[in-house]
């Protein structure tokens, strides 16, 4: 897998701030010209991953290879990485000329030389008449260009560009994204790129590394990431998707929503539980009741430009995003199948919570910084055994009281006929709950886990 | 007149009747003999007296020398106030802060009594020693504020682009706080050169500045030339408050 010689290794990268880890054992390699970007949400380690590369944040352990040579203790000056900042970051004291040619008076070029290439430089981003404008003066995209053409013209080895458009409206948005790709081709260099918009890292990129909560989730190209999410965040965070719980009954035999289907996954075992993603534009309408593997009822039908998108409850009683040039209209019954190449089936990542718990007496247990009643025969008091806690045993409270802790939720992934929560506890860790109610993102909870839902298990077999 | 603008009028009052009132009564008191007559002798006399106008020439080098001081040991001071890395507690900044709210007559008599018990000859060190000691919070708070609220992207960018943290400070961070600077340099040079009781304690009146001699004009109900010094110092500041205005304002 890994190329000759990569331009940029990354190994073993870690970085806390305070005790939350940021990066998480972060390993990487980017080829010589590729165009690579990191995507995740807002927190999952990516801007702290390419402050790193800049050298602006020092890693707690591990290192940085550029071109062979470990750069870890270079300090940012001496690097050859260019980086283009989010908010720009262009010198209000300086008039365009100034703040582009900033790096070659540095390094006390002729002045005919800064002149010259200044004026190339500012060609490529098309700014050349701005060059005596305050950069106040210029509109958001214009700066960019300008904080662009600034890094370019060091001509760095790599250039680091950090969400370098999410400032501008989408219609500019677009425009520069058609440019910077044009750019990346011209020039060469490699360019590693951190957004939190998955179209545009789509859009963009040879390689797409997602991260979520500082590991990385998936490495591919726009197509293998869209075509095969290895997990339900990737999907659910890559485009439009029915994630939906499964069982893989054997090789190329799955069941989800109460119906089986063949689909190409093999090697998961015989009767195991997974995740299965279908994307809404792979699941087809027909006429013809042999090819027909279900029913379902229209339930809306929005028209979204290019195509409808409907949700359709099935005959088994789950909801389905379909995608489709044709509208069908609400209320009437359809005929739907998937072809078995469409059908994604994606390894569980957990099956229920558990936790690192300690006995702390007869009938009592502490996990999650809190004390809970439970079953704790087989234990004595001392014993640190692994306290387990089905998704859906988890209660979610709208109030504190009777609530054994708090959280907010964080993440919230619809499976069809049931939200799976993610919620963080104010301690930071995570519990997963299944739910029928609705919460939004961010919402304030009380915990609530009853005494009989929590089973003890031996630390030893703590992760089956 | 809508009822909102109603709603200034007390501060409109206000400010007639203790700003522009005065101010007019100066200019007034300055123009007229003490029988009420106009004459421009007032401000020839000023012209004329070498004493003013020495106290004048000393006022302004001494107010310079000061802001310079000043600026010298505030500006170091508010970076290391400001640096995230040096300084993690806001109580220090408030530390610096602290002596403001104590008057500054009070001050000025201990230190000149801490002097006194020393030994130390009443002069104009201890005249700038003390000025400096007053003055210092208002340059301090300017630059350390400027410094604080600046992006930190803009050193980072700098580094990014091949500057030594040396060459960061000389061509970023120093150029980017000069507004600070400014009002810093407002808020001490100006004061300076009108204060009359820190010459008068620091230095038992050796050593008279140009507030010494209004005040001891209008002490001594020379009013009307009283006014023209006043007048001299008003245009004074005009004229540095205007050469301020043209500095490009980035706050």
């Amino acid at each position: 897998m890994m190329p000759k010689n990569p331009i940029i290794q990354i190994e073993h990268l870690s970085k806390s701030f305070g005790d939350k880890q940021v990066l998480d054992d972060i390993n990487l390699y980017v080829r010589k010209g590729e165009f690579i970007t990191l995507l995740g949400p807002s927190g999952c380690g990516k801007t702290t991953l390419l402050r790193m590369l800049g050298g602006f944040t020092a890693p707690d352990s591990g290192r940085i290879l550029l071109e062979g040579k470990d750069i870890s203790d270079v300090p940012p000056y001496r690097r050859p990485l260019n980086t283009v900042f989010q908010r720009y970051a262009l010198f209000p004291h300086l008039d365009v000329y100034d703040n582009v040619a900033f790096g070659l008076k540095l390094q006390k070029v002729p002045e005919e030389e800064i002149e010259k290439r200044v004026k190339k430089v500012l060609k490529l981003v098309s700014m050349s008449d701005y060059e005596d404008r305050d950069v106040n003066s210029l509109s958001g995209g214009q700066q960019q260009r300008v904080a662009i053409a600034r890094a370019l013209i060091n001509q760095p080895r790599v250039l680091l560009l950090d969400e370098p458009l999410a400032a501008l409206d989408l219609k500019m948005r677009k425009d520069m994204q058609i440019e910077l790709k044009e750019m990346h081709k011209k020039l060469g260099i490699t360019f590693i790129y951190v957004t939190h918009d998955q179209e545009e890292a789509l859009t963009l990129s040879d390689t797409i590394v997602v991260m979520n909560e500082g590991k990385i989730q998936q490495i591919g190209t726009p197509i293998d990431i869209y075509n095969e999410p290895v997990n339900a965040f990737v999907a659910d965070f890559i485009g439009d998707s029915n994630i939906l719980n499964g069982k893989m009954f054997r090789d190329r035999r799955v069941a989800f929503i109460k119906h089986e289907f063949d689909c190409v996954d093999e090697g998961f075992g015989e009767n195991v539980s997974v995740d299965v993603v279908v994307r809404p534009e792979d699941i087809y309408f027909t006429d013809d009741p042999a090819k027909c593997q279900f029913t379902a009822k229209v339930n809306s039908c929005t028209f979204k430009g290019v195509h409808y998108e409907m949700w359709v409850d099935t005959d088994t009683g789950y909801e389905l995003m379909i995608q489709d040039y044709d509208p069908y209209p609400v209320g009437s019954e359809v005929m739907l199948y998937i072809d078995p190449d469409d059908i994604q089936v994606m390894k569980k990542e957990r099956r229920f919570n558990s936790f690192p718990a300690r006995v702390t007496g007869e009938g009592r247990v502490t996990f999650l910084d809190t004390e809970f009643e439970c079953d704790t025969e087989g234990f004595s008091v001392g014993d640190e055994p692994v306290a387990t806690v089905r998704f859906e045993k988890v209660d979610l409270l709208d109030h504190e009281e009777e609530a054994d802790l708090t959280g907010n939720v964080v993440a919230i992934l619809y499976k069809g006929d049931h939200y799976h929560l993610t919620v963080k506890t104010e301690t930071g860790e995570n519990i997963w709950v299944d739910t029928n109610d609705i919460w939004d993102k961010g919402d304030f909870v009380g915990i609530r886990i009853l005494p009989k839902d929590i089973k003890l298990i031996k630390a030893e077999s703590g992760n089956e | 007149m809508n009822k909102r603008t109603g709603w200034a009028l007390p501060y409109f009052i206000f400010l007639v009747l203790f700003v522009v009132l005065p101010l007019l009564l100066i200019v007034v008191y300055a123009l007229q003999d003490g029988s009420g007559h106009f004459t421009l002798a007032n401000l020839g006399k000023f012209f004329t007296d070498r004493d003013s106008l020495s106290t004048f020439a000393l006022s302004i080098e001494v107010a310079i020398e000061n802001t310079v001081l000043c600026i010298l040991i505030g500006y170091p001071a508010a970076y290391i106030l400001a640096d995230k890395n040096l300084n993690r507690s806001a109580v220090t900044v408030v530390l610096f802060i602290l002596p403001m709210w104590i008057n500054a007559l009070m001050r000025t008599l201990a230190t000149a009594e801490l002097f006194t018990m020393a030994g130390i000859q009443l002069g104009k060190g201890t005249l700038l020693f003390g000025m400096c000691y007053d003055y210092l919070p208002f340059m301090i708070y300017p630059i350390y504020n400027q410094l604080n609220k600046m992006d930190k992207s803009y050193a980072e960018a700098a580094q990014d682009l091949g500057a030594t943290p040396r060459e960061v400070f000389r061509k970023v961070t120093l150029p980017l706080s000069m507004p600070g600077v400014w009002s810093g340099v407002m808020m001490v040079f100006m004061p300076t050169v009108s204060t009359f009781a820190i010459s008068e304690f620091l230095t038992n009146n050796k050593i008279k500045l140009f507030g010494t001699i209004i005040q001891e004009n209008i002490n001594n109900s020379m009013w009307n030339y009283g006014a023209a010094l006043s007048l001299v110092m008003l245009i004074i500041i005009a004229i540095t408050t205007m050469l301020q205005k043209e500095e490009p304002d980035e706050s």
